[in-house]
């Protein structure tokens, strides 16, 4: 459902995604793991159509998003990093928003609010100032207008990030839920969670793709490694190693 | 235009525009507006004083300048907010074109200057029943004083994609909106055509045709001219043109 070919991203001469490619059919949830900076932001913002690509393909169900965004784009949620919102509006009618421009009019729209603000746990909330609420609730708000219209395609940047254990666990569970019809991508930095989760998982370093398999797999993939947090940091560098090297 | 198109439109339209009126912003313009306006036409204009009751002169001979400041104050927040609250990357993974959401926007912001205008109608009954005022010069005049409010909302629209900061666009749009007003100024342009060597005379004057006051006088003598309203329609589309490049570029 989600191909990816030859992503390459340049900002100004630096290398911000170099040829990732990749692909998630229905009822997978893949995971995307690598070090602040990797490019998983930059690579998850082509893949909605935010960012243009320097070079390669985005496909969506069989539609092309640099040909036909505004189609590939209907049938895809999209979480972005820190759950932004309009400060001004109240949940209920940030939701209605939401769906109108997704296409959902009238008693559709109407039956989508209630819908999300069930399954989202914001009933309580749904005529209190987005302003207002705390960063728990924000969050599922903005997770929420992703999946107003039931996309086939759902990409959630950071979906846990700030999060309580228990609002973590929810989440989680959600995606897994959800995972079973639908194609899913997720970034994250916590790796129990990719466990707990994801059917497969992607590590990506300095803008390329360095693993690609079951988290079974890939704990194999460093021998004596008995987590995934010992092969992410094997297989990964951070910034300080970077510098020293250079 | 498709139906989808219109629908989507409208819901970015309805959404900025509510935000006017949950925001004080609104309410805030609208009254400083009102009272520079009548504050002008009565205390510096003396309309009272006067045995003329054409407002051209004494009414919206003021409203360049009060525009200048007043009207990027209500279109600086159209796109930095959306560019500071992150949700610029909401709108733009919709199903919606940025042309969609740039007109919707914009026209959020134009129908809140077309109530603030509207409310102005106590001064067209204080003329009337002073005296017996020609209704023509009225109404070219507000068209005028209209279409110079939307051309100012669309540079600061333009100015507004290029920025996060409310401030830094309030500024810039000011300064353009000053610039594009006093280039047409007679006297400042005498006084460069003066300074400046022979030859260069016809780039002066070609340059301050670009002001908004020219065109926006002629309209308000009652003039009314295609070419002019043709101007400030121009103004207005290559300022929207501007802004869906800002966003572009924003998007890298």
């Amino acid at each position: 459902m989600i191909q990816v070919k030859n992503l390459i991203k340049l900002f100004g001469t630096k290398v911000a995604v170099d040829d990732v490619s990749f692909s998630v059919e229905k009822g997978e949830v893949l995971g995307f793991l690598g070090p602040n900076g990797a490019g998983k932001s930059t690579t998850m913002r082509m893949v909605t159509g935010y960012f243009r690509p320097t070079s390669g393909s985005v496909n969506l169900c069989g539609i092309d998003m640099l040909e036909e965004p505004e189609l590939a784009k209907q049938r895809l949620g999209y979480l972005p990093e820190n759950a932004p919102l309009y400060s001004d509006m109240t949940v209920a009618s940030f939701l209605g928003f939401c769906a109108e421009l997704r296409g959902l009019h009238g008693a559709q729209r109407t039956q989508a609010i209630d819908r999300v603000l069930d399954l989202c746990f914001l009933d309580s909330v749904r005529n209190q100032s987005v302003d207002t609420l705390s960063k728990g609730y924000r969050h599922r708000t903005c997770f929420a207008q992703s999946i107003i219209h039931d996309p086939d395609v759902l990409i959630l940047d950071e979906p846990t990030d700030g999060l309580d254990p228990n609002q973590k666990h929810e989440v989680r569970s959600m995606i897994k839920r959800m995972g079973k019809d639908k194609a899913i991508i997720f970034s994250t930095h916590i790796l129990e969670e990719v466990e707990a989760a994801c059917s497969r998982a992607i590590i990506i370093d300095r803008g390329k793709v360095v693993a690609d398999g079951t988290p079974e797999s890939l704990k194999k993939l460093v021998p004596g490694a008995n987590s995934l947090d010992e092969v992410f940091r094997s297989i990964t560098k951070s910034d300080t190693a970077v510098k020293k090297a250079a | 235009m498709s139906n989808r198109a219109i629908q989507n439109t409208l819901a970015v339209f309805k959404r900025e525009f509510m935000a006017y009126f949950n925001s004080p912003v609104f309410y805030v313009i609208v009254v400083i507006f009102l009272l520079a306006t009548n504050g002008f036409t009565f205390f510096f204009s003396r309309l009272l004083d006067s045995d003329d009751v054409s407002l051209a002169t004494r009414f919206f001979v003021w409203h360049p300048w009060i525009y200048t400041v007043l009207a990027p104050a209500v279109g600086m927040r159209l796109w930095s907010e959306e560019h500071r609250l992150g949700t610029i990357e909401l709108l733009m993974t919709m199903p919606v074109s940025p042309w969609q959401a740039i007109v919707g926007k914009f026209l959020a912001a134009s129908v809140i200057w077309l109530i603030a205008l509207a409310l102005t109608f106590p001064i067209v009954g204080t003329v009337a029943y002073l005296g017996d005022p020609d209704s023509g010069p009225i109404i070219s005049g507000y068209v005028a004083s209209y279409l110079y409010a939307m051309a100012c909302l669309a540079v600061t629209s333009a100015i507004s994609a290029f920025t996060r900061s409310q401030v830094v666009c309030f500024i810039i749009s000011v300064a353009f909106c000053l610039v594009i007003a006093l280039i047409g100024d007679p006297g400042l342009t005498q006084t460069v055509v003066n300074a400046v060597p022979n030859g260069m005379e016809g780039i002066v004057r070609f340059i301050s045709y670009f002001s908004f006051m020219d065109h926006f006088f002629e309209m308000t003598k009652g003039i009314f001219v295609l070419r002019d309203v043709l101007y400030f329609v121009s103004v207005i589309v290559v300022a929207l043109l501007v802004t869906d490049q800002g966003l572009r570029s924003k998007r890298a």
